[in-house]
């Protein structure tokens, strides 16, 4: 759907650009990049650049740049219909109940993708949107950033290479580091979850929690299950500022 | 930006940063701020020392023997300007600069598969 809103839009002089954040790089992320095929830019993002330059803390989030190369919406969930997303491939056999369970959380998620896709078309389409925020405003808008969330970035991105060059402790530690420092953000505890494998097939990265074998060998404070319903799932993505 | 060594040269330390080291002292922007004289900027300069002058935060792991520089805090936002470059490789390793859109409205989308 982002795919067929940028078709109908490129003539008016819109672009959509899609960034996978995944330390896995092409590994993670080439399956659903071919799954989409677009004429747009795909680009790889493997130590979150996103994050440390322009403050992602969550997926999928997205920000608007305007013709002079200037952001005029910091990131912000950015909801889209769910046919764009490539269809996660259903595993054989029953449904393993952990994932019953995130299926349940997910779907109480609030989701402002009426309100969301409203203002990127009056943005888009029109010379002037209210959508378009001012500079200040922008600035505002973005994440707080202090100094232990400056130094949480730092260790994600070593956490990052160490995992890359197969220090998979190394990279556990420095991961536990950045999620304690920067504790909004979902992608970098999403990301170092899935690191962590699961239940074999298709759908080991997501299962991002404990096993139910060996519970105590997970190592980190929570999963995705046990986050979401700690913070509630209303909480999950910010509602939509006009 | 990761480092093996405890210097970085300077060009790594522009592109990770975007602070140029001058013999003025460190550029941005138009601005310069001098740097303490005991920093010896020659075509390197010490990750930690220049780490502290310009308040990045910095991690030294001694076990595994690598430096992380982390961004800037100082204006206590992700955003310290509206400036929206960034240059990331496609699928094919061929790097794509956002600078090349200049001229329409662009939807940078954050996604991942997990």
């Amino acid at each position: 759907m982002w795919q067929e809103l940028r078709d109908e839009l490129a003539p008016l002089g819109f672009e959509l650009v899609t960034v996978g954040l995944d330390t896995l790089g092409d590994e993670g992320c080439r399956r659903f990049m071919e799954a989409t095929s677009g004429s747009h830019p795909q680009l790889l993002d493997t130590h979150h650049l996103l994050a440390e330059r322009f403050g992602v803390i969550n997926i999928p989030s997205a920000f608007w740049v305007d013709e002079q190369g200037q952001i005029v919406r910091p990131p912000e969930p950015a909801p889209a219909p769910p046919v764009e997303r490539a269809p996660r491939p259903r595993p054989e056999g029953p449904m393993p109940e952990r994932f019953r369970q995130m299926a349940q959380e997910a779907m109480k998620i609030p989701n402002d993708a009426t309100s969301y896709h409203e203002a990127l078309r009056d943005w888009a389409t029109n010379d002037q949107s209210r959508f378009a925020l001012s500079r200040d405003e922008v600035l505002e808008r973005s994440r707080p950033r202090s100094p232990e969330v400056a130094l949480g970035h730092a260790h994600f991105e070593l956490a990052s290479h160490l995992e890359l060059q197969g220090d998979h402790d190394g990279a556990i530690e420095h991961f536990r580091a950045a999620h304690e420092l920067v504790p909004d953000s979902w992608t970098f505890r999403r990301q170092a979850w899935s690191l962590e494998g699961g239940p074999e097939g298709p759908l080991a990265r997501f299962w991002q929690g404990p096993s139910e074998e060996d519970p105590d060998a997970w190592p980190y404070e929570s999963g995705w299950l046990e986050a979401v319903r700690d913070v509630g799932p209303e909480n999950y993505n910010a509602k939509f500022k006009p | 930006m990761i480092s093996s060594t405890p210097r970085v040269s300077k060009q790594d330390f522009r592109r990770s940063t975007g602070w140029e080291l001058k013999p003025e002292g460190a550029c941005r922007g138009g601005e310069c701020i001098p740097l303490p004289e005991d920093i010896a900027v020659g075509d390197d300069v010490a990750i930690e020392q220049i780490a502290e002058a310009l308040h990045l935060p910095v991690i030294h792991d001694e076990e595994r023997g690598l430096w992380a520089l982390g961004p800037s805090h100082r204006t206590g936002k992700a955003l310290s300007d509206t400036e929206a470059g960034f240059t990331l490789p496609r699928l094919d390793g061929t790097p794509f600069d956002l600078s090349s859109l200049r001229g329409k409205k662009v939807l940078v989308y954050a996604w991942a598969p997990y």
